[in-house]
Parts: structure tokens; C-alpha cells; sequence
């Protein structure tokens, strides 16, 4: 025996839900249940009342209830019948129902809210409001005509975007109203109840022909997205038939026409500040005598060399060091990271900060501490969103050795403390253990000493917590110990 | 000149900025005051012709620049009209176009003027004009000019939701030679001051201090590449996107096919765009961000560094890897199932899910939307085995027929806008 079930409202969920339990309280299986909208003309089971919302709760997934909600707005008759069906499945044991994207049921049911969602998104983007100037003060008013039943649930939407307005949107089936304060709905409205024009519209016409670049025509592309029947309520579209028209005369004028004459009085620099080429030249001249000015002018030989390896084409900026000139002990490290690479700075990324807390404990002052990195740019391999360091070979060291070298010229330590494989090859030029060097010194340039440690990043790669603690306490200890060759 | 002169100049001078984004930013509505909110998902309130979404009103504040880029129509060298707008023009234009649902926002650009300091200020003017004078809640997207004033870039960052320093071209030795004022080590390093400032904004916004968080930027920084107006190859400009990608944390990078401008210059003449090759590029950026493909991989699917312009990057990847395939739909993992042609992510996230509980069979492809045509030839289903894997007429058939085919061979234009699904 069917029974009929009469919803308030064409999208009225709430009513759907409470009908729908107390139909599968009564065990109405769906074909025997009819649905029908207050109004509507009665249909097969029209004289039988549906059952009352029973007290029983049926646990659904999430996923019904959220797609439900949207697909009760589709204007398609059967979606109540469609979403019984799909619950009553849900109900009687295929409670997995809504994972099986695959079930024709759920095809059909996600393609409804597809279809409602897309035509809310078009509503936000296409509805026009036309200013009208009334006695009580300035409105907004709108003509909309969406597919589905979509105006209350979209109302919100025009609310937060435009609260401060007073507007209306009127569609063939409801009005909604907005007077700043509150909403209210109202029965359906005709075009005609809406302005002709605007006075913005012209101006918004020209932007919409002007954007337009005539080129890359792809009229196909345009309607798949702004499909016709949505033209007739936006005034930009008058421009179309015009735009199209004229846009292949527009691109054969530019082909034929060519490369023009430069223009003999072209745009020029009114205030632009002078090269800094006088700036340069100061640097270099103060570059004998002052360390700080020499460290400048050998950044900037090193960022105009025409034979730099391809990598570092590839990093953001040479990364030189940081410390006072004349300190004793100068540390070099591998080379920048990518914190290093971003800030332009060295020891800022995570091995950095590291060395810094190491240095502290060591009680090794930074006054005493020049750092700076044996490889000039950082060598990466990007992946994603994340560029993954790449050692430097033993080319990438020797390009930058001589760099290096000047820079332990200008600043003049006593002793060199070498973190690390790449720099301890770099400062002795040639491949040495760290290992077995560690704590240990050996000739560097210019008959300077070099003390090797490791380089920090080689503590943060120990997995346990208690070999890092250990060898964190060995690597204070050997910068306790090179400061100790100082004093 | 009147405001619609202006606005005609000023629009068609930024029309080559390919980018129209508007999603992705925080949250914001009007309900607490203002005008405007943004609520996460782009839109695009119309489209033009071109296949273009219009989302954002796009302009130039001036288009007099004393920069002479030849790929550029408003290089100081060219004979277009020179215009420019007030700061209180580009309010009032932004407000009442997005009062009647127009527009999402503002794209504001200009070329430069004076100095870059000056430009930038005039920029940032319009932004702070648009949030404290009116509240505008909208979005906002600003040019940024590499060599402005830290500080200049700071208050920017404050106002906006987007800001974009656009590489233009992947080299800098085609820089050098088409973009003579322009310096790619300052772009880059501009670039990694954006991404330490929206990273710090980040950061503080997660952080305890939650209410004080500067804001900066929310929705990230892009950049555009120009295709077709120097000799790089596709190898060249993906090289230069990934790096793009994993340094700066790009949300976006467009490429902008080289279009022919009223005014060209000598040294670059005006060609058909090679808008095949920009619709390749971007499926191939795709791959590279959301199907774990890496760079070297979508190329070799080419020939000599350049992507095949007959088919997508993603079909021509697998017919030259075929020992991979076939795929079994009912058991291989994810990471599989996201290399077969034709399968896109969520796709592959629904044949997950559903494979838990049912068998996949061909005809359940062709319930969820996907060209059955497309996919066949590399999948194995219960009731499907490929038999064409090895035949060397595969690539032929592949190859659609299609408007967009027959343009891919003659250099023409066709195919999907860019914005959409591209798989």
C-alpha cells in the first residue's frame, strides 16, 4: 500500500528528513512511498496520509546528510524519491553506500548536487545589481533566473558580501530582500520590476571589451563556462557579437603592421635615482684599506663572474659571511641552506641555530666568532614545495676556494675551525676524514692552523635523542677547544 | 581624457597579465561593516571571448613606463597612448563595479614611473584608500616591484591578499636581451623576501599571539612567464617553474603565451600566439604539483626538451613508459593510478574509496566521467584487458580528434581555458 508524503517547500530539508523518518519507521519501502510539494497536483497515492515522525533515530553517514542537503535543492521532480531510496539503502545494509562513487544511485545523486552547486557558484558570479535612487535612499536590485531552488540557501551569500547595502533579487519563483537589518523572502517577481540600465554599466561594458584580447580567440571556451542563458542578464554581453565580429580584422591589422619605429620621444626617467656606478667605485677604492668595503667588493666580484656554475644561476643570492673583522677564530661551514639562500645570511636555518646554542654553551663569545661558508650559493634539487640540499663536489669547492681564501685575507683570524667535510677540503685543499681529523690540527692557508669538527647539520640528522645529546656535548667540546687555541 | 578613455587604455595595457586568481585568501565579510568578503573559492564573474575569466578588475595604473621590454605593448619605446589614473579613480571604479557583483576585487599594476619607490607608493595608495577609507573586504591583488623600498613592500603585503613579481621570461640571458632594466638575481631575491614575510605572517598567525599577527599577504605570491618570445625550451621554462615552486613557495606561475600587441616592437614581431604549447605547459605544471611527476619525467614524454604538442603531457608520459602499464584499477596504489591518461585526482580518489567495496569494471568509468577511450588502453578492470598496450599505432589513436588536434599541428587556437580541470 503506497503512501504520499507533502513537503511544505520545494527545498525544505528539515521537512524531507522528518518525513522520510517516519516513513522508514513505518518500514515504507521506496517504491511504495510518492513525494509530492504542497501545491503540486496530487498523484497516484494522493489519499494516503504519510505516517508521523516516529521517535527512532537512524545513524547515516556524514556524507549522505551533507550531499542530501544540496541535492533537495535540484529541480528535478524525483529527488525526494531519489534520496529516499539512496537512505533506505543506507538503512538496510549497505551502510557503505556513499563510498561506492561508482553505484548509479550515487552517480546520479552527486551529479544533483553538482548541478545545484554549480548553479549557486553562477548566481555569485553572474547576478548584476542595478543602483536605483528611491525616496528611502539607494537600492540594489537584481533579476536572477537560476535552475534550481537555490534562492534562500544563497541569500546568506549576498548578505555577508554585501551588508552594508540595501538590495533586493528577484527571480521568477521568490524575492529576497535585504534592508540592512534583516531577510525576508517573498513570492517571485518579472524582469520588468527591475531597472533597464545603470549608470556604471557603460564603463563596465568598456572594461569587459578592453580586457578582451582578440588573439586568442576562444569563443567555445567562453560558453562552456558562461553558458547563453545566462547573456540576457548581464549587460557586458552585448559587447560579444561586436568583439567577435571585429577581433580577426584587430589580429590580421597587428600581423600585417609588424614591428614598428620606436617612438622618437619615448617614455623616459624623470627621477630615477643614478646608477649606484659611483657608489661602486668608492667601495673600490676604500677596498684597500677598509676590510668591511673589501668583503662588499668581493660579493660583488663573485655575483659578476660570467663563469659561475650552473647552480648557482639557480639560488636566490651569494651568501657570504657574518662577524667581526679581526676575529680569531673563524668558522667555515658547507654552504648556504635554504634559509641561508632566502635571507642572504649565513648560519640562519636550522644547523645554524644549532651552532649558535653550541657556542653559547661553549662560552665562546660572538665577538670572537667570524662564520661563513666554504660554497658561496645553494646547491639544491627542488622537489614540490621544499628544494633538498645537494653536496658540493670537489669542483663546486674549488671554484669557490679562492673566494674563500680572500675572505680569510680580509678578515685575518688566528685559527680556522673547519665544520665539516666540504670545509676542512676546502681550507687544506684536499679530501680528509673528518672523522679521524676531528679535534686535531692540521696546515691550512697561509700557514694558518685548522681545527676540524663536524658540521652541525650532522646532529640533527642522529635519530636517538641520546646519541644527539652525545655528540652535541663532543661538538661543545671541541669548539671549547679551539677557542682554547686562541687564548 | 574621460574615465572611459582611461579605463579602455589602462585595461587593454594589463590584459597581458595572465593571471586572475581570487581564491585562496583569508576569510572576511561585511557583516561587522565594509563592503565586500571573500569566502575561499575564486570567481569568475564573466568571461570574454578569449576563454578568459574576468574575476578581478584588471588595470594598469599608468601605462607610461620608462622600462623598454620588448615583448611589453607599454615599453617606453612604444607609440601606444599613455594614460593614467588617479588614486581616487581606481577607488571609485573598484567600488562601483563591485557593488554591482562584477568583480571579486582589484588587480592593480602599473609600469614604472619616476622610481620604483614612487610607482610602488602609488600602488600601495590605492590598496590602503580601498581597505581604510571604505572597508573594502574584497580582494586585492598588487603588482610588486622588485626594487621598491622594503617598507613599501611591507605596508603592500598589509593591504593585499595577493602580490606577484612577474619573472617574465625563464632565462636571464633572454632577460638580458629582451628586458634590458630588468635583473632576474633581484626578482629572485624580491621573490624570497615575499616568502619570508608570508611565512613569518604564517607562522605568527598560527603562533599564541594569534590577534596580533601581522597580516601579510594571505594568499600568497605568484609570477607569469611569457612563452614564444624567446628561444627557451619547455625543459627551460619547467626548470625555472619548479625552482620557482620549491624556492618561493609560488602558489601559482602563468604562462602567458606571446600575443601579438597593437604596437610590436622590431625586435619582436607579432606571431600567432602559441597558445598549444601554453595549454601544454600548464597541464604539465599540473602534473608536476598534484601528480608526483617530476620535471625530467613530464619532458621525456617530449622530444628534445619540448613537450608534445598532439597529445597531453600525461598520455605522451605513459606511451613512452608503457612497460608501467597496465595499471590494475582493482589493486594498484594510488601513486599508480594517478600516472594513468585520463584519470584525474579525484577520480582516483573515488575509485580508492569505492574499491573497498565493489569490483571496478570498465562501465563504472564511464558513470564517474571519465573518456573510457582515453584510459582503456592502460588499465586492466575484471572485465577489461588492454590488448593495444604494444601496438604501434596507439600514439595515433590517442591523439584526439578534435578542433584542438587539428590546432595543435597548425599552431592554432583552440582547446580549454586553462582555468579548467585539464586531465
Amino acid at each position: 500500500m503506497g503512501v504520499a508524503a507533502v513537503l511544505p517547500g520545494p527545498a525544505d530539508f528539515a521537512a524531507w528528513r522528518n518525513a522520510a523518518r517516519g516513513l522508514l519507521a513505518a518500514g515504507v519501502r521506496p517504491e511504495d512511498a510518492e513525494w509530492r510539494v504542497a501545491g503540486d497536483a496530487p498523484g497516484l497515492f494522493a489519499e494516503d496520509a504519510p505516517p508521523p515522525a516516529a521517535g527512532a533515530a537512524f545513524h547515516v553517514p556524514r556524507a549522505f546528510v551533507e550531499l542530501a542537503e544540496i541535492a533537495i535543492r535540484h529541480s528535478d521532480p524525483e529527488r525526494f524519491a531519489l534520496l529516499y531510496r539512496v537512505l533506505w539503502r543506507l538503512t538496510h545494509g549497505e551502510h557503505a553506500l556513499m563510498q561506492v562513487a561508482t553505484d548509479p544511485d550515487v552517480v546520479r545523486l552527486s551529479a544533483m548536487a553538482k548541478a545545484v552547486k554549480r548553479d549557486a557558484h553562477k548566481m555569485h558570479a553572474f547576478l548584476r545589481f542595478r543602483q536605483v535612487e528611491t525616496e528611502a535612499g539607494t537600492r540594489h536590485v537584481a533579476w536572477f533566473e537560476p535552475e534550481h531552488h537555490i534562492e534562500e540557501a544563497e541569500a546568506g551569500f549576498f548578505v555577508r558580501r554585501f551588508a552594508g547595502l540595501r538590495w533586493s533579487i528577484v527571480t521568477p519563483r521568490r524575492s529576497v530582500h535585504w534592508d540592512g537589518q534583516a531577510l525576508s523572502f517573498g513570492p517571485g517577481g518579472r524582469r520588468a520590476e527591475v531597472p533597464p540600465d545603470d549608470a556604471v554599466e557603460p564603463l563596465w561594458r568598456a572594461y569587459y571589451a578592453a580586457i578582451f584580447n582578440p588573439a586568442r580567440l576562444k569563443p567555445g571556451a567562453m560558453r562552456a563556462e558562461m553558458p547563453r542563458k545566462y547573456w540576457r542578464n548581464m549587460p557586458e554581453t552585448a559587447e560579444i557579437p561586436r568583439m567577435l565580429a571585429e577581433a580577426p580584422k584587430r589580429v590580421a591589422e597587428m600581423v600585417a603592421r609588424g614591428g614598428s619605429a620606436p617612438n622618437p620621444n619615448p617614455q623616459r626617467p624623470r627621477h630615477l635615482a643614478a646608477a649606484s656606478r659611483v657608489a661602486a667605485d668608492m667601495d673600490l677604492l676604500d677596498a684597500s684599506t677598509d676590510p668591511k668595503a673589501a668583503l662588499a667588493a668581493l660579493a660583488r666580484e663573485l655575483a659578476g663572474r660570467n663563469d659561475l656554475p650552473d647552480f648557482a644561476r639557480r639560488a636566490t643570492q651569494a651568501v657570504f659571511g657574518e662577524g667581526p673583522i679581526g676575529a680569531p677564530l673563524f668558522f667555515v661551514g658547507e654552504q648556504p641552506g635554504d634559509e641561508e639562500d632566502i635571507q642572504g645570511r649565513p648560519f640562519v636555518g636550522p644547523a645554524g641555530r644549532l651552532w649558535n646554542r653550541a657556542l653559547g654553551d661553549a662560552g665562546v663569545p660572538r665577538d670572537e666568532a667570524y662564520v661563513t661558508n666554504a660554497v658561496k650559493h645553494f646547491k639544491f634539487a627542488p622537489t614540490g614545495k621544499r628544494r633538498l640540499h645537494q653536496s658540493p663536489d670537489a669542483g663546486d669547492i674549488a671554484y669557490y676556494r679562492p673566494f674563500l681564501l680572500r675572505e680569510i685575507g680580509i678578515v685575518g683570524p688566528r685559527l680556522l675551525v673547519a665544520l665539516g667535510a666540504t670545509a676542512l677540503r676546502a681550507l687544506t685543499g684536499k679530501a680528509m676524514p673528518v672523522m679521524k681529523t676531528r679535534g686535531t690540527i692540521v696546515d691550512g692557508p697561509e700557514g694558518l692552523p685548522v681545527f676540524a669538527t663536524v658540521h652541525p647539520s650532522f646532529l640533527l640528522r642522529i635519530p636517538d635523542q641520546d646519541g644527539q645529546q652525545r655528540e652535541y656535548a663532543k661538538f661543545v667540546d671541541d669548539l671549547r677547544a679551539a677557542r682554547a687555541q686562541v687564548h | 581624457m574621460d574615465l572611459k578613455q582611461k579605463l579602455e587604455i589602462l585595461a587593454d595595457a594589463a590584459k597581458y597579465d595572465a593571471s586572475c586568481a581570487s581564491s585562496g585568501t583569508a576569510k572576511r565579510d561585511s557583516t561587522r561593516g565594509g563592503l565586500g568578503s571573500t569566502e575561499g573559492m575564486g570567481i569568475c564573474h564573466a568571461y570574454a571571448p578569449d576563454g578568459r575569466c574576468i574575476s578581478l578588475l584588471k588595470i594598469l595604473l599608468t601605462n607610461a613606463c620608462v622600462f623598454d621590454c620588448a615583448y611589453c605593448v607599454n615599453r617606453a619605446s612604444s607609440n601606444v597612448r599613455r594614460a593614467r589614473f588617479t588614486v581616487e579613480e581606481v577607488v571609485k571604479l573598484t567600488l562601483d563595479f563591485y557593488r554591482r557583483n562584477a568583480i571579486e576585487g582589484l588587480f592593480l599594476s602599473s609600469g614604472i614611473i619616476r622610481s620604483p619607490d614612487w610607482t610602488m607608493e602609488q600602488l600601495v595608495r590605492v590598496a590602503r584608500t580601498l581597505r581604510e577609507d571604505h572597508g573594502f573586504q574584497g580582494y586585492i591583488h598588487l603588482k610588486t616591484i622588485p626594487d621598491a623600498d622594503p617598507l613599501l613592500v611591507e605596508q603592500a603585503g598589509r593591504y593585499a591578499d595577493r602580490l606577484s613579481i612577474n619573472i617574465e621570461l625563464p632565462q636571464a640571458d633572454s632577460l638580458k636581451a629582451l628586458a634590458p632594466e630588468k635583473d632576474l638575481p633581484a626578482i629572485r631575491q624580491a621573490m624570497g623576501g615575499l616568502r619570508a614575510r608570508i611565512e613569518g605572517a604564517q607562522d605568527e598567525a598560527r603562533g599564541a599571539r594569534r590577534a596580533k599577527a601581522p597580516r601579510f599577504a594571505p594568499a600568497g605570491q605568484s609570477t607569469q612567464m611569457i612563452v614564444g618570445a624567446d628561444a627557451s625550451d619547455d625543459a627551460t621554462i619547467l626548470g625555472t617553474a619548479t625552482d620557482l615552486y620549491a624556492g618561493y613557495r609560488l602558489k601559482r606561475v602563468y604562462y602567458s603565451a606571446y600575443s601579438p600587441v597593437p604596437d610590436a616592437s622590431r625586435v619582436l614581431p607579432p606571431i600567432a600566439p602559441p597558445l598549444v604549447r601554453e595549454h601544454r605547459l600548464y597541464q604539465a605544471d599540473w602534473m608536476l604539483r598534484f601528480y608526483g611527476f617530476s620535471k625530467d619525467e613530464v619532458i621525456a614524454g617530449g622530444e628534445g626538451g619540448m613537450l608534445d604538442l598532439a597529445l597531453d603531457p600525461k598520455t605522451a608520459w605513459a606511451l613512452k613508459h608503457r612497460t608501467d602499464f597496465p595499471v590494475d584499477l582493482n589493486r594498484a596504489p594510488r601513486e599508480r593510478l594517478l600516472r594513468v591518461p585520463g584519470l584525474g585526482a579525484k577520480t582516483v580518489e573515488k575509485l580508492v574509496a569505492a574499491r573497498r567495496h565493489t569490483r571496478i569494471r570498465l562501465e563504472d568509468l564511464a558513470r564517474l566521467r571519465v573518456s573510457v577511450a582515453k584510459v582503456a588502453p592502460f588499465v586492466v578492470t575484471d572485465d577489461h584487458r588492454p590488448r593495444l598496450l604494444d601496438s604501434a599505432g596507439l600514439r595515433e589513436r590517442l591523439i584526439p580528434g578534435t578542433a584542438f588536434a587539428a590546432a595543435a599541428g597548425g599552431g592554432g587556437q583552440a582547446g580549454r581555458p586553462v582555468q579548467m580541470s585539464l586531465f
